[in-house]
């Protein structure tokens, strides 16, 4: 019988599900309109500067917004910095708690396993495919920042935090490993919201608590009442990226916020597992 | 046939397999045999414990206690094994309604490892033809009609070759001519040797293309068996349709044929239907004729019929609204 054959070859590794996983999420309109307003944070915050005649004064509005007419290439960080806090969690939330939730609400979780994906397998594709969104969607913010920032300011060498200058291309170098650190801290609420859509079979509700644990955990971080909390916070790092505009870089923040969310993603990966290797799919 | 029947080992087998959610038992410890090559109809009302042992057998849901063993293995541990020969339709059809109906399929179809991607174009392809599809392969499944959607969900089940097709209700929104394509590709599958397990709560479906039937009443199985045995089961009728109803009952009761009842309902005040339950061992049918005609009973009809499945679907789950939830 011709399935008996083809159960005597060896499977594949598997790595048709996770491209075909990265196609779905890249084919949704969800998607790229979530990636297309994020483009738009930089833009707009460039349009404005661009378009006011006064020069927005040192020390009020998000970091290095005041040097953006002398140097369009702080447009991308300018853009970063305003949307680590709510945007950028907000879209991860949505991606991230869709994952499992999403598959359920749709009926294509049940066709998925009985395929079979293999639960663990699935787990693992909807992380990886949440993982590269929070890279793109850095990548949007900074990608569009740069662009905009070089087509409607002067660019020139950068004048970093402890004083030193670099060049054109370093900076831009430095631009895009500010987006991977950006993008490493966004990977421990990926896993939470991993987690929390293996709880449900309401992708919105997934979602919305996700995005409001991100909101919770900046908050907590922000009482100094609570100090003995904030390492252990997800967000903590979240800003943290100063030290990377540094001569030299150092790499203390960037260590330490990659070792908090690899924490985090063990703990809500092996939560996740716990639940859904088990779970009942009744939807 | 294929040479995994002759092992002996049927396509689904379970024992004492149940599911409780809380104290209420949704399935309560069934042994369902599925042999080999059957085409297996799965018999309930709505509610009965139909999709939950489907999802069981599929390992979607954990039995409570009980065991499932699927083309000779154990679902708690080969899962992984066993799916890829296994096609299946669970309660009715899931896709993303923003790919097109051949996006959908190769997307499920990567998810099965042993899936050659090499044939995957052709296999989706001629998947979509097999149930109809070949012209609106490219469309977005949004814009497909419900009956559209179910014959992807028979098409997604056919995209390898299987052994064991699990369908759950497979003509829901189907229209007449849909459902019996979807009849003639349960016979073709058969005919090719695979197995098929169908579950239905419409009788009429089930006793036109099965060997085996279920029936499943509030979480129990009431009855297994071919569907001749079934059918047995039911004690035969004897019918004669007349004009003189009176006289054809007095002969019955001469006959030992008892209690004989009259049904002049038909609305043609000419003749009526005279019926009584025929003892197998006592009477031979054929001397009912002729004793009827040897005292002037004009017949113009006369049939022995046994219950029908339908007449036993009912007796084993109770009738209309009434069914014990």
């Amino acid at each position: 019988m011709p399935s008996s054959q083809l159960l005597r070859s060896r499977p594949a590794v598997g790595w048709a599900l996770l491209a075909s996983e990265l196609s779905v999420l890249f084919r949704r309109r969800r998607t790229w309109a979530m990636l297309l307003a994020l483009a738009a944070v930089p833009i707009l915050i460039a349009l404005a500067v661009r378009l006011s005649s006064a020069t927005p004064p040192p020390g009020r509005g998000p970091a290095f917004l005041d040097q953006i007419t002398q140097n369009g290439l702080f447009v991308g960080a300018v853009g970063l910095i305003v949307c680590v806090p709510l945007f950028l969690p907000l879209t991860v939330g949505v991606v991230a708690g869709d994952t499992i939730a999403g598959e359920a609400s749709a009926g294509t979780l049940r066709y998925l396993l009985v395929a079979p994906a293999g639960r663990v397998r699935l787990l693992l594709v909807k992380f990886a495919a949440a993982v590269v969104f929070c890279v793109a969607a850095t990548l949007a913010v900074a990608v569009a920042g740069a662009a905009i920032g070089i087509a409607l300011f002067p660019v020139g060498p950068v004048t970093l935090l402890s004083g030193d200058t670099i060049s054109v291309g370093e900076s831009l170098l430095r631009s895009l490993l500010v987006a991977a650190y950006i993008s490493v801290s966004l990977i421990g609420l990926s896993a939470i919201g991993l987690f929390i859509s293996t709880l449900t079979d309401v992708p919105v509700g997934a979602m919305a608590s996700t995005i409001v644990l991100a909101v919770v955990s900046q908050v907590l971080d922000s009482l100094p009442q609570l100090d003995w909390l904030h390492p252990w916070l997800f967000s903590h790092y979240w800003l943290g990226f100063g030290d990377l505009l540094r001569q030299p870089i150092s790499w203390d923040s960037f260590g330490n916020n990659a070792i908090l969310q690899a924490a985090y993603v063990l703990v809500f990966a092996a939560l996740a597992y716990g639940r859904f290797s088990s779970k009942d799919i009744l939807s | 046939m294929t040479g995994d029947a002759a092992s002996g080992e049927p396509a689904i087998e379970t024992h004492g397999l149940t599911k409780r959610f809380g104290s209420y038992a949704a399935v309560n410890g069934i042994d369902l045999t599925v042999p080999r090559g059957a085409v297996f109809g799965f018999l309930g009302p709505n509610g009965s414990g139909k999709t939950t042992t489907i999802r069981m057998l599929l390992g979607l849901a954990v039995p409570t206690s009980g065991t499932v063993r699927l083309l000779g293995h154990d679902m708690s541990g080969d899962l992984r094994d066993v799916l890829p020969r296994v096609g299946a339709l669970v309660e009715g059809p899931g896709f993303y309604p923003y790919l097109s109906g051949a996006a959908n399929l190769n997307r499920l179809d990567t998810a099965d490892r042993y899936a050659p991607s090499a044939t995957r174009r052709a296999r989706v392809d001629s998947a979509l033809e097999r149930v109809g599809l070949g012209h609106a392969a490219r469309k977005k499944v949004h814009a497909y009609s419900l009956g559209m959607k179910q014959r992807l969900g028979i098409a997604n089940a056919l995209l390898t070759p299987r052994e064991l097709l699990v369908l759950d209700e497979p003509t829901n929104g189907l229209d007449p001519q849909g459902t019996r394509e979807v009849r003639s590709l349960v016979r073709s599958l058969a005919a090719e040797g695979t197995t098929v397990f169908v579950s239905s709560h419409l009788l009429a479906e089930i006793e036109q293309i099965c060997t085996h039937a279920a029936v499943m009443s509030v979480g129990n199985l009431v009855a297994q068996g071919t569907l001749d045995e079934l059918r047995r089961v039911g004690q035969p009728q004897v019918r004669v349709l007349t004009p003189d109803p009176d006289a054809a009952a007095r002969v019955f009761e001469r006959l030992g044929l008892s209690p004989a009842s009259v049904d002049d309902s038909d609305g043609t005040a000419a003749a009526a239907t005279v019926t009584a339950p025929l003892n197998d061992e006592l009477t031979d049918p054929d001397s009912i004729v002729a004793a009827l005609v040897s005292d002037g009973v004009r017949v113009r009809g006369f049939s022995i019929e046994r219950a029908s499945l339908e007449d036993r679907f009912v007796a084993l789950t109770g009738e209309g609204f009434d069914i014990a939830q």
